[in-house]
């Protein structure tokens, strides 16, 4: 069966309909790619995360600023790649969500899950402003079985 | 789709039925709002039902989280009742199975809350 191989970028406004955008987005290549619906839950997942992220903390909704989210797919793996123009934000400066003292705070577990969702999960500080995310999950073959 | 929420008394205990996603904005705001009504009103032992749950975000999370808080803060009890698989893994990776009570019985939720 062909399939779709290659980069798509959309550039996409500072909204929560953004955030539901890219994961539609991202679910339908997905699917043409081959994940199962458990791989799709994890996708979905971690790309909401990272767009509230750019949204809502990076853009800070700020209809001035926008979202890349790029799409790309080799025979090993599928990337997703957000970016987003606010201050950037250290990935070491986020309080562990799982420490005694922060396991009943509100927020602060988004990270947490695309770590456990994705095979690799980058952040990059982008010069001179903004903040870009990769999110890696790997194709795995299929065996006899499946 | 968003969050449908509806609410039903069995005994003393409120049930809340909770069907669709739980995500930020409208599904965790209209949650928020339902639970601080409940608390408002004096319900103080609180059921939540996310059987029809196919989805939840960390911000779903920590609106439970905070329901959970609330309702405790008016000497009340929030448990959790017929989790789906990904809302099971979900309480696992956050270690918020440490916290809340779960049960996968209705009848036999109810009753603890005696």
């Amino acid at each position: 069966m062909a399939e779709w191989q290659g980069a798509e970028t959309k550039i996409l406004e500072s909204t929560l309909d953004s955030v539901d955008r890219a994961e539609t987005m991202v679910l339908e290549r997905a699917r043409v790619l081959g994940f199962d619906e458990g791989d799709l839950q994890e996708l979905g997942i971690a790309v909401r995360e990272c767009m509230v992220n750019a949204v809502v903390h990076g853009n800070r909704y700020n209809v001035k600023k926008s979202v890349r989210l790029c799409l790309d797919s080799a025979p090993d793996r599928f990337t997703v790649t957000i970016t987003d123009q606010g201050n950037g934000f250290e990935l070491h400066a986020v309080p562990d969500p799982l420490a005694d003292e922060n396991i009943l705070r509100q927020s602060g577990r988004g990270i947490l899950l695309v770590q456990a969702f994705m095979d690799e999960f980058e952040v990059r500080t982008l010069d001179p402003s903004g903040t870009e995310v990769r999110l890696v999950k790997y194709r795995r073959a299929k065996t006899e079985q499946e | 789709m968003s969050v449908r929420l509806t609410t039903r008394q069995v005994g003393d205990v409120t049930v809340i039925d909770a069907v669709g996603r739980i995500t930020l904005g409208e599904g965790s705001s209209a949650f928020r709002d339902t639970v601080r009504d409940l608390v408002a009103k004096g319900n103080k032992r609180v059921l939540v039902n996310l059987a029809e749950v196919s989805y939840i975000d960390s911000s779903g999370i920590g609106e439970l989280v905070s329901a959970f808080t609330t309702v405790a803060n008016q000497g009340g009890t929030l448990k959790l009742l017929n989790l789906g698989k990904r809302v099971q893994d979900l309480l696992q990776i956050t270690k918020l199975y440490t916290v809340f009570e779960v049960h996968e019985d209705e009848a036999a939720a109810v009753r603890t809350f005696a």
